[in-house]
């Protein structure tokens, strides 16, 4: 089994999807001959050919409503994002018309389309190179987001995404593209949209997160244990829909419940998480639910100071950790 | 005229007398039922109705010079007159007027006639103007990669001309020799906007100069004039010659919707111009000036159409209004956990 970074396990999951599914093709800005700016197409425009590897003007509402056109006629787009601060001029085409596809024709019609859209900061890439946007898209009926934080996760649910019969939103933390590795199996499997998985079984407390912090989390989690908090580790993968099961066997079972993100906390994921665990764990639970996430401030800033200042760290989750535990 | 907007040439093709007579029919099927929805409306039984009188023309002569059994047609929402060219029965319309059980397009979530239709290859989606026009460049764009024999008509409003979306898609569209055909309803109104607050220039087709391929103006109640346009698009579009864009000049003979009062924003002399220029009188004219039809005749097309949709309209007022029981069907393929 070998092991590679999440970016590898993209780029395999792609190749391999195409090779088996001609209706598969690949659009966006530098897909073709530049292979992606973070090369998950790298040697694609040299396998599949320019028809199916299609490079487009710097226009995202024209990328993503051709990749929806092109899914209602019978084909499976990978539409690609280049960065994800870069798709609000495709909300429309994307919150506004693929995620009523199938509703709005009331199965006449659906869009078999996959979306993926490099996401997240600690990258030094300022405001528009490092924003997290999965709320509008979680927020959205019709609509399927998954944010896998290991290459493993990432394979599966990317086959997973690209052979749904509706829109997916697949996330991938671009922090997380070379810095995280692990073993991807190189037979054909898929992974379930909407199940949660646990990372790391513990007893005292749960963390909720998904993403970079998950590896943040874990971390933290190891360095708890050494002070006798044992943390269970819950990773989302999915955000819509959000695995209600997991997260309320998880919570009963530990009776605390830390969600941890890198988007602002204001109407986000974690208050979701936050009002699941309300309404389904409230005999359990032993302390408040608490939240870690950044100041309610626009963005991430550009300075690494100012960077540091707004992410959630391992650092920052022990402390919470420990705050949580005596609570 | 500039060298990309063309009028259409002497040697154009030529609609057969059958076939005028015919299409004025659909024409007219159209105008009554649309007088029909109007008035359920006004009766307080149609939420909403945005009306196609003045655009019959256009869109019959558009329809006829396509294949609706391979082409694409993704339309937009005041397209009744094309809905029943292409073959949708009155009786659908009303169902989706009244938001009745059993409307094909959307099950009665939609807006009259939005949705898809089970039969014919027509999406008209959304109300969020031009929002279709990079949707159908992504149709033409898949029919052009399985090289597949289908053109695509994608047809809007003058409005929808100012979204970026509408920029976008034709300038794809050019890069990519798309078999597409832009078809631009131009009735000179955005709501209440006129064009000279919409553009600087006076014509939309002189825009097709900036993505390299041909636009055409024509006089969009000319019955004619638009079926010849359209054959020479559909034919570019099946020889792999790509896009053509058709600005159709109509007139709007009604408000905006009927929610919508133009005479808040139309002069009298305006009103009194666009309604000399409706185009189901202008096509009885024609057919009774060439002898096509006798006044008899044309009295008889107008009666049979009102029977059809009398019918219809007492067929379907007695139906349910879709249920709440299939609200939450056709979310996605498969069921989303239950909380």
């Amino acid at each position: 089994m070998p092991e590679l970074t999440l970016i590898e396990a993209i780029r395999e999951t792609m190749r391999d999807e195409m090779r088996r599914d001609e209706s598969i093709i690949l659009i966006g800005e530098d897909v073709a001959n530049r292979g992606g700016v973070f090369l998950a197409t790298d040697g694609f425009v040299e396998e599949f050919g320019e028809d199916r590897v299609i490079d487009t003007p710097l226009a995202e509402s024209l990328i993503c409503g051709v990749a929806l056109g092109a899914a209602v006629n019978g084909m499976r787009p990978i539409a690609e994002i280049q960065f994800a601060d870069f798709v609000w001029p495709a909300i429309n085409q994307l919150v506004g018309e693929a995620s009523k596809v199938r509703y709005g024709t009331n199965g006449v019609k659906n869009a078999p389309l996959t979306i993926r859209i490099p996401y997240g900061g600690e990258v030094r890439g300022g405001l528009y190179h490092s924003q997290s946007i999965e709320v509008l898209f979680s927020h959205t009926p019709g609509l399927t987001v998954v944010a896998p934080s290991t290459p493993f996760d990432a394979r599966g649910l990317l086959a997973s995404a690209i052979r749904a019969n509706d829109p997916v939103i697949v996330l991938e933390h671009k922090r997380t593209y070379r810095l995280v590795k692990g073993d991807v199996p190189t037979d054909d499997y898929t992974l379930p949209l909407g199940r949660a998985e646990i990372k790391r079984l513990g007893t005292d407390m749960t963390i909720v997160s998904y993403g970079l912090m998950l590896h943040y989390a874990l971390q933290a989690a190891e360095s708890a244990a050494a002070e006798g908090i044992d943390v269970e580790v819950l990773d989302l993968r999915t955000l819509r829909p959000i695995d209600t099961a997991t997260i309320v066997e998880s919570v009963s079972k530990t009776g605390k419940a830390l969600i941890v993100q890198e988007d602002t906390p204001a109407v986000s994921i974690s208050s979701e998480v936050a009002a699941i665990i309300a309404e389904h764990c409230f005999f359990d639970l032993d302390g408040p639910v608490m939240r870690l996430a950044p100041p309610e401030i626009p963005a991430m800033p550009f300075s690494p100071l100012q960077e540091a200042a707004f992410m959630p760290s391992p650092e920052k989750i022990l402390s919470a950790i420990r705050k949580l535990a005596v609570l | 005229m500039c060298s990309s907007k063309q009028k259409s040439s002497g040697d154009s093709a030529h609609l057969s007398d059958e076939r005028l007579v015919a299409l004025y029919r659909t024409m007219v099927l159209s105008r009554c039922l649309d007088d029909r929805v109007w008035l359920l409306n006004r009766l307080g039984k149609a939420a909403i109705a945005a009306s196609a009188q003045g655009h019959e023309a256009a869109q019959v002569g558009c329809v006829e010079a396509t294949d609706p059994s391979k082409d694409h047609y993704l339309i937009y929402y005041r397209q009744l007159t094309a809905m029943i060219a292409l073959g949708s029965t009155p009786e659908e319309m009303l169902r989706g007027f009244l938001a009745k059980e059993g409307e094909p397009m959307s099950g009665a979530r939609q807006f009259p006639y939005h949705g898809a239709h089970p039969r014919v290859d027509m999406f008209n989606f959304s109300n969020v103007i031009a929002t279709q026009m990079p949707q159908a460049a992504g149709v033409a764009l898949s029919d052009k990669l399985r090289g597949w024999d289908a053109v695509t008509i994608v047809s809007f409003g003058d409005g929808a001309a100012s979204q970026g979306d509408a920029h976008e898609s034709m300038n794809f569209a050019g890069i990519h020799k798309l078999p597409l055909i832009f078809f631009c309803e131009n009735n000179r109104y955005a709501i209440s906007v006129p064009l000279d607050k919409q553009m600087a220039i006076d014509s939309v087709a002189s825009r097709a100069a900036g993505y390299g391929f041909p636009g055409v103006s024509v006089d969009g109640t000319n019955l004619q004039e638009v079926y010849a346009a359209t054959k020479v698009a559909v034919d570019r579009a099946r020889n792999g010659d790509g896009p053509t864009l058709i600005e159709a000049n109509v007139e709007r003979l009604l408000p905006h919707t009927t929610d919508d009062d133009h005479t808040r924003y139309r002069s009298a002399e305006d009103i009194e111009h666009m309604s000399k220029r409706d185009p189901v009188k202008i096509t009885s004219s024609l057919l009774l000036g060439k002898g096509l039809l006798t006044e008899a005749e044309d009295e008889a097309i107008h009666s049979e159409a009102k029977k059809q949709v009398n019918v219809a309209t007492d067929a379907v007022e007695s139906e349910p209004f879709a249920g709440v029981e299939k609200i939450l069907e056709n979310v996605t393929e498969s069921t989303e956990p239950t909380r």
